[in-house]
């Protein structure tokens, strides 16, 4: 029986010539992350047990992103922590603030993670990277420990849900649109346990920024990892980037999968999750055009906080005013984003416009600062989860868009199809 | 090993953030963290929450961030085990590292109801409802996690 692309990467990170769906393995890990709220917990279990040298000082990343710059005493505390266990281990990739982006903007960006690579991070979203053809998946703070010390880490590995890409987008459909549509498909736990493999010909339309937000909420539909193959769009984007030797997998033709879903992308419409649960998505067109008030709009996030996305936004904003009553929030990925928007202009786009732009934060993501709703509060948003209280107020509600719907909402006040302002 | 508790009930999709809301993850301490533990879906629980109860679910339980804060919360809240349709996968991956039982257990998790006396012997897998006298068995762990949680927890598994 063959192997599908992840099974490809673990069994060669387990030094085994095949793996099967089922089989606990123990890998290799090129890189190990963590950021300022998991690796607090991972550095106090890594000196509990006693740990005097991590695996490899080379292979860790520690990205503060998520309550910085300090949102508050506490978090200046785990900040301190890390930055003092970064210092003490002479960790080589330790992004701090003027340094730092989202992490999961960050490490593609600068070519800390690529082709054929097995990485744990201590955040869910670390499945990202599955976008460059990396076996890539979320894990806890002490997986996160263990990894430090060893470089390895222990996976069953998983069985696999085909995803089949046919056409190519139209009009302002995205790579959100796309994955946000999947889980509506399939729903919040539809890729339980497995790895979502992404193939097909609609993959070389994808651009690499719509690749790395698919890839990235892969976990909201329950997956250990999502994966795309390795073609002239990766080789493009990881030239000059990743210093490590690229390796490409492909699936076996006769690889086995537990589903096949296939989308046709030619046929998508931009789409819209619904509170409270990413999978109750809704098109643009079965939304009334004010039949959804909203109160901000946030634009950025490990999802939605790169290049295109901030392109897209602002080629909406651009001429136009963020509604009154309406609070826009625009978070660039990383400090090359933020300076790469300003030479094209975006941001005086944005700000011409009346929203706001933030240093790079995963902040209102998920109700930590720079952005919290108050109590009934709507927010359309282009993050990656509208669990109740996920932005804010338990009675707040979260709708999950793409940035270029975010950004034609935030004109209108209420949640908007982008071609039709 | 055995668990013996009354029973907090939930459904389908409990996330992390209900779990432990993302506003309280400026911490790392237990009982800082054990005291806002399921506030945004149940805001009496840490109140009613007694040591050695057992909280049930549905399915994927634990969805949503990988923050182990959720399992801490959980475990020093007073929680003796967790019992569910089916885990979130990096939940599930958390509660054994932190050695917080859960099981797996489709019929348990949709005929327990709260407020039910539960007992569960670890050993056998054996779920038994105290107050209707009905019997689940959950799905045994692979021995490879059997020598995690034997061992109290990844990082004791892995110390020579």
């Amino acid at each position: 029986m063959g192997m599908t692309m992840t099974q490809k990467i673990l069994a060669a990170h387990a030094g085994l010539p095949e793996v099967k769906a089922g089989q606990l393995i123990e890998a290799k890990l090129d890189m190990v992350l963590g950021n300022d709220i998991t690796s607090p917990v991972a550095i106090n279990e890594f000196e509990k047990c006693g740990a005097c040298h991590v695996f490899d000082n080379q292979r860790i990343a520690l990205v503060l992103d998520h309550f910085v710059p300090n949102k508050d005493i506490k978090a200046a505390e785990q900040c301190r922590q890390t930055r003092n266990f970064a210092g003490k281990y002479d960790i080589k990739h330790f992004y701090d603030v003027g340094r730092m982006g989202i992490e999961h903007a960050l490490l593609p960006e600068q070519g800390i993670v690529g082709p054929g690579d097995c990485i744990i991070g201590a955040d869910s979203h670390t499945c990202t990277y599955g976008a460059l053809g990396a076996f890539s998946t979320g894990v806890g703070s002490t997986d996160m420990a263990a990894g430090m010390i060893t470089g390895k880490a222990w996976f069953k590995v998983p069985s696999a849900i085909k995803v089949t890409l046919t056409g190519k987008p139209t009009g302002f459909v995205s790579g959100k649109d796309v994955i946000l549509h999947l889980i509506g498909e399939i729903g919040v736990d539809g890729a339980l346990y497995q790895s979502l493999e992404f193939t097909g010909d609609g993959v070389a339309a994808l651009s690499m920024d719509d690749r790395l937000c698919i890839a990235n909420m892969a976990i909201e539909a329950g997956a250990k990892n999502g994966i795309f193959p390795v073609d002239d769009v990766t080789r493009a984007y990881c030239k000059d980037r990743f210093t490590r030797t690229p390796v490409e997998y492909t699936a076996d033709e006769d690889a086995e999968y537990t589903r096949e879903v296939v989308i046709n992308l030619s046929k998508l419409r931009p789409t819209v999750s619904f509170p409270h649960l990413p999978e109750n998505t809704r098109t643009i067109d079965e939304i009334g055009p004010k039949e959804v008030k909203i109160d901000q709009a946030v634009i950025g996030s490990c999802t939605n906080g790169r290049m295109e996305d901030l392109r897209a936004a602002a080629s909406i904003l651009k001429g136009r005013k963020v509604a009154d009553g309406v609070r826009c929030i625009v978070i660039p990925g990383t400090q090359q984003i933020y300076l790469q928007a300003m030479k094209e202009g975006l941001i005086e786009t944005f700000i011409t416009a009346g929203a706001v732009v933030s240093t790079p934060t995963c902040g209102p993501c998920l109700g930590g600062y720079m952005g919290v709703l108050g109590k009934g509060e709507r927010a359309i948003s282009t993050t990656n989860r509208n669990f109740v209280g996920r932005m804010g107020h338990v009675e707040s509600e979260v709708y999950l868009s793409s940035p270029a719907v975010a950004a034609a909402s935030a004109v209108t006040g209420y949640i908007t199809d982008p071609a039709a302002i | 090993m055995k668990a013996h508790g009354t029973v907090h009930k939930y459904g389908d999709n409990i996330d992390t953030d209900v779990i432990i809301p993302a506003r309280y993850l400026n911490t790392s301490s237990h009982s800082e963290l054990a005291s806002h533990c399921m506030e945004d879906i149940d805001k009496d629980f840490v109140n009613r929450v007694k040591p050695g109860d057992i909280m049930v679910a549905d399915k994927n339980f634990g969805c949503g961030s990988s923050r182990e804060h959720a399992p801490i919360a959980i475990k020093a809240s007073g929680i003796s085990c967790v019992i569910a349709s089916t885990f979130a996968r990096i939940f599930y991956r958390n509660a054994i590292n932190i050695g917080l039982p859960i099981l797996e257990c489709p019929q348990a998790a949709k005929a327990i109801q709260a407020g039910d006396e539960v007992e569960v012997d670890f050993d056998t897998g054996v779920i038994t409802d105290c107050t209707t006298g009905q019997t689940f068995s959950a799905e045994p762990f692979p021995p490879f996690i059997q020598h995690i949680i034997q061992k109290g927890g990844l990082l004791a598994s892995i110390e020579k």
